[in-house]
């Protein structure tokens, strides 16, 4: 299932942060047969990506497949923003302190552009790995056309319909959920899948406002060393080379805290956020394998009661005949896709978790 | 002042020491008694620490320097005159031939002493060094209601020939301590001593106490407020002057003592207070001084920088204090989420992880906690005493310059009368004319005491300072290697704690 005769890699090689938009460097390197080239490049925004997720939720035969969840938009306002008020400020502190605070700002707007590189490339490589999903076209028009694919954003209305949607989903959803399964598999993997998306909601969040206080914390130790090497510059007594000492100190240690916190947020908060959309990306699975299952039942019921009535019978057949096969391809393969899931998610904890532990105890020695 | 630690001077107060001092700048009368005392050579020996003594006479400055334990830097302008009011009849100026005619015992001449020997002296004299130590422990509250009060038992352990025992505590309130400071603000501030500041009031947390909340707020309040009574107590007696001074003595010593009243912060000497607070802030916009002496101007200067600094300093640290906690509190909740995160997930050895996770986290958030503790008892509150203590300093150089006005004034008036009196001279009226002289004479008296008190003042101010940057350097040292010995402790307990995790981690299979 997991090994193919073709190879097809993909990843971002390369990409520009503009005014308003991020463009991505989409790198292609493949032997399968319908590509022109071997190898080639084309470059996407946001809005492309969030087309070829959408197509891959909508289409009806993917209905059993986790589809990998889409990537979040890039999101510079709040460093942006920063920036803003740091040049406003400009007036109100030293040139040392503002080149800091600058610098500061800029390594965290790199950073946060690092992130949105390495989760639209996730996604990426998360289609181009499904034995399935790698084989669509529209995925195949994405990675090879040399053109814009003239995606525009959802206008109003749609976006309106989406919210509609959403929200009957969510209602039949619960209706659906209710519904008890008579496989044992899908029943846990239900409980499950509803207990730990709710879980990791939760533990995202926190640890999201764990990261922030440690950000909190490290940007007044810079503002410590600050004061203390302008206390140092000032001082006349023996103190003065003292306070520069500690300057420097302090300096090291709120580099460090920085740098705990943002990999605290790339191994953990990242992680946590991902597994949340994943999770429900399964839940949505299993929403859909439910939606077909309830079909499944109504079109037998259909049937019953055509045949009672002994009208439109090979209707109600065909269409109950649909709905089965339907509702067993969705659980076939359901399955499989679950039990992916949960090993790819152990996998993924393991990893983050291993380098979580290694870098904090790297920088903690270094201090 | 050494004095009073080996003979007494007869019938004296505190008030009066001063006043030896200043006329022992004036007049070479006053023979301070000693054991060698009419040698006007090198040779010292009063006190049991010979051989120290000897190196005070080497011209040397750098050479006391080397003896001082300190490594104050000799900057030029406190190497000038730094006289020592004759605390110690141990010392007697090398040169000038007139101190070997007369034996002018514990005169010093300016130009003999740098700074340096003046601690030295400091240090040495009384034949104890400084050895005292006082805790303020075991808060107790008494009575209930608004009326209620924080006791707490002032322990006072030493080895100085000062106190009758080595060892004995009083209780005390809050409001003695205020009642302290004010005592002894009254007496020293105007002469140029700096006294440490009392800690502040605060209606709120004392309110909170009172009503009887025993909750984490109101105990960290007894604390923060323990503490800080702690330090102020230490870096009252600290002060050679302050720590002889009666009413110190009476605090520590005293089984009860007379309640102070006039503390309290809505009551009418409260707001007398406020209003000569004000009052002083005008006058200080008003006085223009000719500032002779260049030290001075740096100093201020300097002390300005040093306060601005300081708060900016404070408020990081504060900052800093404050979202350490919040990380602590948000570390406890993410251990809790990740822990109930653990528990859902049905996959053995990642629960297992996810459940030491939790258990990690929730021990790095007892770590945070206490890192903020440290970071505040130790960094934050040092700042903060010392932002006060520089108020303090300011003070001292406002009142100078008063003293220096007060000068002015008379010697004003002094001019107008003589000019009057010259006028009068033309006149026939023997009676107004004597009158006049009369009044020149007084006035002449006064002129001659205002610029007395004004060198006196001067003097005080320059010993006080260098002092005082002693006491800085040594009282920042100390703490802030204590708090970065702090900071280790933390980090090398989080390699412990990531230690233990690790295999865990690895372990998912």
């Amino acid at each position: 299932f997991k090994h193919s005769y073709a190879t097809l890699q993909v990843d971002i090689s390369d990409a520009l942060s503009e005014r308003d938009k991020v463009k991505f460097t989409v790198h292609t390197k493949s032997t399968l047969p319908n590509f022109k080239q071997n190898e080639f490049s084309v470059v996407r925004q946001h809005e492309e990506f969030i087309w070829l997720h959408d197509s891959f939720v909508e289409n009806e035969d993917y209905a059993g497949y986790i589809i990998p969840p889409a990537p979040p938009r890039p999101d510079f306002d709040a460093s942006r923003e920063k920036l803003q008020k740091l040049g406003e400020g400009e007036g109100s502190m030293t040139k040392e302190e503002f080149t800091k605070m600058k610098q500061e700002l800029e390594a965290e707007y790199l950073a946060i552009f690092k992130k949105t590189v390495a989760m639209h490339e996730v996604f990426l490589c998360r289609v181009a790995a499904h034995p399935v999903l790698r084989k669509d076209l529209n995925f195949h028009v994405f990675l090879e056309y040399n053109q814009d694919l003239s995606v525009r954003g959802k206008n109003k209305k749609e976006k309106l319909e989406d919210f509609f949607k959403n929200v009957v989903k969510s209602a039949d959803g619960v209706l659906v959920a209710g519904v008890k399964d008579v496989d044992d598999f899908f029943e846990h993997e239900k409980t499950f899948l509803l207990e730990y998306h709710n879980r990791v909601k939760d533990a995202s969040a926190k640890s999201d406002r764990m990261i922030r206080s440690h950000k909190n914390a490290a940007d007044d130790i810079n503002r410590i060393a600050s004061s203390l090497y302008t206390l140092g510059t000032q001082d006349s007594t023996d103190l003065c080379k003292f306070f520069l000492k500690v300057s420097e100190l302090f300096e090291k240690t709120r580099k460090i805290e920085a740098r705990v916190a943002a990999d605290e947020d790339l191994k953990l908060a990242d992680l946590l956020k991902y597994y949340l959309r994943e999770s429900q990306a399964a839940k949505d699975l299993l929403y859909r394998r439910s939606r077909s299952l309830v079909d499944y039942e109504n079109a037998n019921k259909a049937l019953d009661k055509a045949r009672a009535k002994n009208r439109d019978v090979l209707q109600a057949e065909t269409s109950q005949q649909l709905c089965c096969h339907k509702f067993e391809k969705i659980s076939e393969s359901a399955k499989q896709e679950l039990i992916d899931f949960k090993t790819r998610r152990v996998a993924a904890f393991r990893k983050n978790l291993v380098e979580l532990a290694e870098l904090e105890l790297k920088h903690a020695k270094v201090t | 002042m050494a004095d009073t630690a080996r003979d007494p001077p007869p019938a004296h107060t505190d008030f009066q020491e001063l006043e030896d001092g200043e006329d022992l700048f004036l007049e070479p009368a006053v023979i301070q008694e000693s054991g060698p005392a009419s040698l006007p050579a090198e040779d010292i020996s009063a006190n049991s620490n010979g051989p120290k003594q000897d190196s005070l006479f080497d011209d040397d400055p750098e050479d006391l320097f080397a003896e001082a334990t300190e490594e104050v830097s000799l900057d030029s302008p406190e190497r000038e005159v730094l006289l020592s009011d004759g605390p110690s009849p141990a010392i007697t100026p090398i040169t000038p031939p007139t101190s070997v005619i007369t034996p002018r015992i514990g005169l010093a001449h300016d130009d003999m002493f740098t700074h340096s020997s003046f601690d030295e002296i400091e240090e040495e004299e009384g034949g104890d060094s400084f050895d005292m130590h006082i805790s303020v422990s075991d808060p107790e509250k008494v009575g209930d209601g608004m009326n209620a009060y924080m006791a707490y038992k002032v322990t006072t352990k030493t080895s100085m020939s000062l106190f009758k025992t080595d060892e004995f505590s009083v209780k005390r309130r809050f409001s003695d301590f205020l009642g302290l400071h004010s005592k002894l603000a009254s007496k020293y501030l105007h002469i140029g001593y700096i006294v440490p500041p009392a800690p502040e009031k605060s209606i709120v947390g004392m309110t909170k106490v009172k009503v009887g909340k025993e909750d984490q707020s109101s105990n960290e309040f007894v604390e923060k407020r323990r503490s800080a009574l702690e330090r102020y107590l230490m870096r009252t007696v600290k002060h050679p002057i302050l720590l002889k001074d009666p009413d110190v003595l009476q605090f520590l010593e005293s089984s009860e003592l007379p309640r102070a009243v006039s503390t309290q912060a809505l009551s009418s000497a409260g707001l007398l207070r406020m209003v000569n607070k004000a009052a002083d802030a005008v006058n200080k916009m008003t006085i223009k001084m000719n500032e002779s002496d260049a030290w001075f101007e740096e100093k201020q200067q300097h002390f300005e920088n040093l306060d601005v600094q300081l708060r900016k300093l404070h408020a990081s640290v504060e900052s800093l204090v404050c979202h350490r906690k919040e990380l602590s509190v948000n570390t406890a909740q993410f251990a809790k989420s990740a822990a109930m995160l653990g528990n859902s997930e049905d996959h053995t050895a990642l629960s297992r992880a996810l459940s030491q996770l939790a258990e990690v986290e929730e021990k790095i958030d007892q770590l945070h906690q206490d890192q903020a503790n440290a970071d505040f008892y130790l960094f934050s509150e040092l700042l903060g005493d010392y932002v006060r203590l520089i108020t303090a300093v300011k003070g001292v150089f406002d009142h100078r310059m008063k003293t220096w006005q007060k000068w002015q004034d008379s010697q004003l008036l002094l001019q107008k009368k003589r000019e009057a009196e010259a006028k009068l001279q033309f006149t026939n009226k023997p009676d107004k004319l004597q009158q006049a002289k009369d009044e020149i004479k007084e006035l002449e008296g006064k002129v001659q005491q205002g610029e007395r008190d004004f060198e006196q003042i001067s003097k005080t101010i320059r010993k006080e300072v260098s002092r005082f940057e002693k006491e800085r350097v040594k009282d920042f040292k100390m703490i802030i290697i204590k708090y970065l010995e702090s900071l280790v402790q933390t980090q090398q307990q989080l390699i412990k704690y990531w230690d233990a995790f690790l295999p865990e981690a690895k372990a998912i299979s």
